[in-house]
């Protein structure tokens, strides 16, 4: 019996020291990748690389980037919020409503490949757009749009009950109780699942693949909108980030710019993950401080 | 004027209540659309080419005529094989790791694992795949081929590493939620039984948050299967199929994204990566399938 016990007891501190070093290693491991994308590419940079050229530089990719995920947001966002407000406060327990749900499920495990496939085929087969950065925000938009719609959808489901029914209760209509009361109050975590979203967007690659080609002329001070080379037509092809370090990897050369370009792009999203992680704590510091 | 007031807000609400419906609506219906795109391109091969089910997922041969007429083999057992391989080799590299973290953040440190360890796997959750390709291209595929003195260090195993990295922080994070929220009487239960710490996480914590734990498994292989470019710059890109796990191959994503630029518009080619779309399109469907079971199960063991 004491046997056992002592065995146990060993065992116990044994399988302790395994989940430190588990944790330790795996801490270690992604600090390490972190910090061998962001220094080792920073160290191997050239000042020319940050700049707006056709050939060898990043700026130009970074612009389409942002550019592309503004684009998608402006489709994913009012759609998302909407579907999120309808199925918070609109839809009645049902089949259909399981469907919707079944539905957003489908789309946010979507292989990214296979809705870049599609976009591929409706924008540019079936509408004839051409490869172009409409195209791929468009198809951006199908994959960050499930994510919206169920932030938006939670942020409401938990509010506290009171919120709608004060405001029905001095007379307010459905309607008026959500765009004035419950959409306000849940700003915050609403914008926590946009810049996820938009985190999300920044290194989408394989649905961008054959969707938005890969032109990186850019004119800057070209203010017609129409031609291919102005900074601001969604109508033109344009590479992305992710597009770059996958083009360079697949021609092989210029390793230091696809480095510079894999570190750019990993600040990108950590800057945008912590701006999430902090807004999403301090929404949640202010609910509990309300409470108390 | 006090009417028309109250009519003028009968028809905002009307109008904005159908506005919201729409935006639900647009939902499934895109989802119903995509699924229709894939079916009716993906049964090409089937209908127009007359191949049989059998020849696409049983048979190694990819050879497919890259034009109207067909003729070709469209066996793609190759990359379902690669894909499988690449996967299963993640989840077996990662799953223990998580698990461990997941515990280590629940239950033997929870107040570094909550305040600090947790935020940073969210991060990493977020990382571009073209970023984790891309290190894993230049750091581990040399070392493969130093380390193990093969000629190439593209490899099957390659690309099990770099998807183990990948899907970590999200079997790590799913599985983290799934022990916290076993009760903390279990624990508690366990130990005035007299049971050690590693007891109660083994014979308690554990099975208790089984279905938790397997739903971020199968999100974590959900993950793994879809992920395209990562996988195709350290694969190496041969057709064959692997025969160990230094060998390199192609998975389903990676030859629909190398081949698809090539193809012509309705030949035979295109219509089988199609094909392939769809199989990757119908695996995603059961991989939710398996996490509604896992969560009906876990509302089962909530009930009793």
């Amino acid at each position: 019996m004491k046997q056992k016990v002592r065995r146990s007891q060993r065992v116990d501190r044994g399988m302790t020291f395994v989940f430190y070093a588990v944790a330790f290693f795996f801490f270690a491991l992604l600090f390490a990748f972190a910090s061998k994308v962001i220094l080792g590419g920073l160290a191997g940079a050239t000042p020319e690389m940050f700049g707006f050229l056709r050939k060898g530089s990043i700026g130009n990719q970074l612009f389409n980037t942002v550019y592309l995920v503004f684009l998608s947001l402006l489709f994913s966002v009012p759609i998302g919020v909407s579907a999120g407000i309808y199925l918070a406060m609109y839809a009645k327990q049902g089949k259909a409503t399981r469907f919707l749900c079944l539905c957003i499920e489908t789309l946010s495990s979507l292989p990214s490949i296979v809705v870049g496939l599609f976009g591929y085929l409706v924008f540019l087969v079936f509408f004839g757009m051409g490869k172009s950065l409409m195209a791929g925000a468009l198809s951006v938009s199908i994959l960050t749009l499930p994510l919206i719609t169920k932030t938006t959808e939670d942020a409401i489901k938990d509010l506290p009950p009171g919120y709608f029914q004060a405001s029905m209760g001095v007379g307010a209509t459905k309607w008026q109780s959500v765009f004035h009361v419950l959409l306000p109050a849940c700003v915050p975590r609403i914008m926590t699942g946009v810049i996820l979203a938009a985190g999300r967007g920044f290194g989408e690659a394989a649905a961008l693949l054959y969707t938005t080609g890969s032109g990186s002329d850019l004119r800057w001070g070209n203010w017609d909108i129409t031609s291919p080379t102005c900074p601001f037509n969604p109508f033109r092809p344009a590479e992305t980030l992710s597009i770059q370090i996958w083009n360079l990897q697949t021609n092989g050369q210029d390793r230091d710019l696809a480095n510079l370009a894999s570190a750019v792009l990993m600040i990108l999203v950590l800057v945008f993950s912590i701006a999430a992680n902090a807004l999403s704590r301090r929404i949640s510091r202010k609910n509990s401080g309300e409470k108390s | 004027m006090n009417k028309n007031k109250e009519k003028s807000m009968f028809a905002k609400e009307y109008f904005w209540r159908s506005l919201m419906t729409a935006g639900g609506l647009f939902v499934i219906l895109l989802t119903i659309v995509i699924g229709a795109f894939l079916v009716y391109k993906g049964s090409a091969t089937f209908t127009v080419f007359g191949h049989s089910l059998w020849e696409f997922i049983g048979t190694a041969e990819w050879a497919p005529e890259d034009s109207m007429a067909g003729g070709g083999a469209v066996g793609s057992l190759i990359f379902l094989v690669g894909s499988l391989t690449t996967c299963l080799l993640a989840l077996i590299i990662a799953t223990p790791f998580s698990l461990g973290t997941a515990i280590f953040m629940t239950d033997i440190s929870p107040k570094f694992g909550e305040r600090f360890y947790r935020p940073v796997v969210e991060i990493f959750a977020g990382i571009p795949s073209v970023v984790y390709g891309w290190v894993g291209l230049t750091v581990l595929v040399p070392a493969i081929k130093t380390v193990f003195d093969r000629q190439v260090g593209h490899s099957v195993l390659a690309a099990g590493i770099v998807l183990a990295v990948m899907i970590f922080p999200t079997i790590t994070s799913v599985s983290a939620d799934a022990i916290r929220s076993v009760p903390q009487d279990c624990r508690m239960a366990a130990y005035g039984l007299g049971s050690t710490r590693w007891q109660a996480i083994y014979r308690v914590v554990i099975p208790a948050a089984k279905p938790g734990i397997l739903s971020g498994v199968i999100l974590g292989l959900a993950r793994a299967f879809g992920e395209a470019l990562a996988v195709a710059m350290v694969i190496g890109q041969t057709t064959a199929l692997p025969t160990s796990i230094f060998s390199t191959t192609k998975t389903l994503t990676t030859e629909i994204a190398a081949q698809m630029g090539n193809a012509m518009e309705g030949g035979e080619t295109k219509s089988a990566l199609w094909s392939m779309a769809l199989l990757l399109f119908l695996i995603s469907l059961f991989f939710i399938f398996l996490i509604h079971h896992f969560s009906k199960q876990r509302e089962y063991a909530a009930k009793q």
